[in-house]
């Protein structure tokens, strides 16, 4: 089984947000970046899939400026076996034109299984497998806790939904997206990280796939969110139920 | 403008969700119709058909859609929607919705804009990204709008009124390539984390994983979802499924009670929204009292059960 495993640059989670002072976006210059987690977790689930020789090969897409080959490095130094740098200037593409490039992508290189995070922490648009899914007319899996290859060339995918766990049997070739609990991502060791600078990464140019990369929902601003107002501190734990009762009318 | 409500239940109940989702639509429109896809619908529909500014429902009751699997509903619903005028297609941004509807809007060719939390216009809207940490306001350029609806943004419609209901036949092949195995409810007693009315989570400061017992009882007498910081996640505290925060679970409930959670960032992120936020925490300089409306300082081992003995 060959895996594509498609993985986004992104703010790194543990820094402020900051919008910047002209609305026009949030500010990403000097900025520590990382691979979306969601999308650690999905090469996590490959590379656990290659160990126990359930995959042979982990392909990692990245769709981006040239900046998004560190994170394509930082995939292949957790385990996978090859690069794919579909090129841009653009900073952000929609999730429906990423979804034609990752479905062009696979009509290339033809994976058994496409793992992905469920959502980028930056855009939190949660729609790019889905939309792949549909475009490639295969079936999803999306929300994925658990994994299980079948013998009869399926998967068994344990999703989460609100209110618990649904599971669906889902044809290989599939699209499966990831959630928290998947796994936990691991550290990637320093010689395979020296390994994963000999690794091959090709580079394509976004122009040469034929898709239309025109935004159709323009952000007209961004904006801070309404701010909290500042709150109080209370003596103990009478005076906070009493305003929890009486002010909020929470309780 | 017509809009099309794409309804989420469990062929037994209406989930509020939906409700939500049809004052999202009237904001939009005057003109709201709803569509049910479901097997045995009676008592789904018998809710339903109350909604206000609900114009019609349609029903698709049928043995393809007794589980909500996305291949199915999408290629419906893409069916139904195409021979119609709508310009604006809304569903909850539940997991139901994110999972079925971008694949809608695959179908239709159109950028879906999810989790959208107020209407300025009928083709501008704003929505959270980073996490709720800005708030972006996007205009569309699609002819039809592909919606999801964060519920808690929205008031459930009144139910006063009497929809016409008519049915729908679909012809649909079945899609062999996914079935559905199994739904494991949740088998706590206490509300879902996402819907809660009070959320009470812990932190690094509850030091283990027995100490939860402490929020338990709280939680209990306030009939209130039990969470934590992704710190007491990764320490092994609780299961993952229990993670507030950035890259868990984002929750807007009534009230918000964070014990021994300093407020890092990504745990700020899912849950300022809020309505209110009290914390306990033995370090006044922690963050977390930034962002609470009542924060009580001392040590929690001693608080706590005050709390639960005062409640």
């Amino acid at each position: 089984m060959k895996a594509l495993v498609c993985v986004k640059r992104v703010i790194d989670y543990n820094v402020r947000i900051r919008v910047k002072s002209d609305k026009s976006g949030v500010e990403t210059d000097n900025v520590k970046m990382s691979m979306n987690p969601f999308d650690e977790i999905a090469v996590e689930e490959a590379v656990r899939m290659k160990e126990k020789s359930q995959i042979q090969e982990i392909v990692i897409l990245s769709i981006g400026t040239d900046k998004s080959q560190e994170t394509i490095r930082s995939g292949l130094a957790m385990g996978g076996d090859r690069g794919i740098l579909v090129k841009t200037d653009k900073e952000q593409l929609e999730p429906l034109t990423v979804g034609k490039i990752i479905k062009a992508v696979s009509d290339r290189e033809k994976p058994d299984l496409i793992i992905l995070g469920k959502q980028a922490i930056d855009d939190d648009c949660n729609q790019t497998g889905q939309i792949v899914a549909t475009l490639l007319e295969i079936p999803q899996a999306t929300f994925a806790s658990e994994l299980k290859k079948n013998d009869d060339n399926t998967l068994e995918v344990t999703r989460e939904v609100d209110g618990g766990l649904e599971t669906v049997k889902v044809n290989i070739p599939c699209v499966v997206t990831t959630d928290l609990r998947l796994n936990e991502p691991r550290y990637a060791s320093l010689p395979n990280i020296m390994k994963a600078k000999q690794k091959k990464i090709d580079v394509l140019e976004i122009g040469s796939f034929g898709v239309d990369i025109k935004d159709r929902l323009q952000v007209l601003e961004v904006n801070e969110p309404p701010e909290r107002k500042p709150g109080i501190k209370v003596d103990d734990v009478e005076a906070l139920v009493n305003k929890l009762k009486n002010e909020a009318k929470v309780l | 403008m017509k809009v099309l409500v794409i309804i989420e239940h469990d062929n037994e109940t209406v989930k509020q969700s939906s409700f939500s989702t049809i004052t999202a639509a009237k904001e939009i429109s005057d003109s709201v119709e709803a569509i049910v896809l479901g097997q045995g619908l009676d008592s789904v529909i018998n809710e339903l058909k109350k909604s206000d500014h609900l114009k019609k429902i349609y029903k698709i009751d049928n043995e393809l859609f007794k589980n909500p699997l996305a291949e199915n509903l999408s290629n419906a619903i893409q069916k139904f929607a195409e021979g119609s005028d709508y310009t604006h297609i809304l569903s909850p941004s539940s997991t139901f919705g994110k999972n079925m509807s971008p694949k809608l809007s695959a179908l239709m060719d159109v950028q879906q804009i999810s989790d959208i939390t107020k209407i300025i216009s009928d083709d501008t809207f704003e929505r959270p990204i980073y996490a709720g940490n800005a708030i972006a306001k996007v205009k569309s350029s699609d002819q039809i709008k592909v919606i999801t609806v964060r519920s808690t943004c929205f008031e459930p419609c009144a139910l006063n009124s009497s929809v016409d209901v008519e049915s729908l036949t679909v012809n649909l092949d079945k899609n062999n390539s996914v079935s559905f195995v199994s739904y494991d409810k949740s088998k706590s007693d206490r509300p879902e984390l996402t819907s809660a009315k009070i959320v009470i989570s812990g932190g690094r400061g509850m030091q283990n994983g027995e100490n939860f017992r402490l929020l338990e009882g709280i939680a209990d007498k306030l009939g209130a979802a039990m969470g934590a910081s992704r710190a007491a996640v990764d320490a092994g505290f609780v299961p993952n499924d229990w993670q507030v925060g950035q890259t868990g679970k984002i929750v807007a409930p009534d009230l918000y009670i964070a014990v021994g959670i300093s407020g890092a960032i990504q745990h700020i992120a899912g849950i300022k929204d809020s309505k209110f936020i009290a914390c306990i925490n033995k370090d006044e300089e922690a963050p977390i009292f930034n962002f609470s409306d009542y924060g009580l300082v001392g040590d929690l081992f001693e608080l706590l059960p005050k709390l639960e003995e005062k409640l």
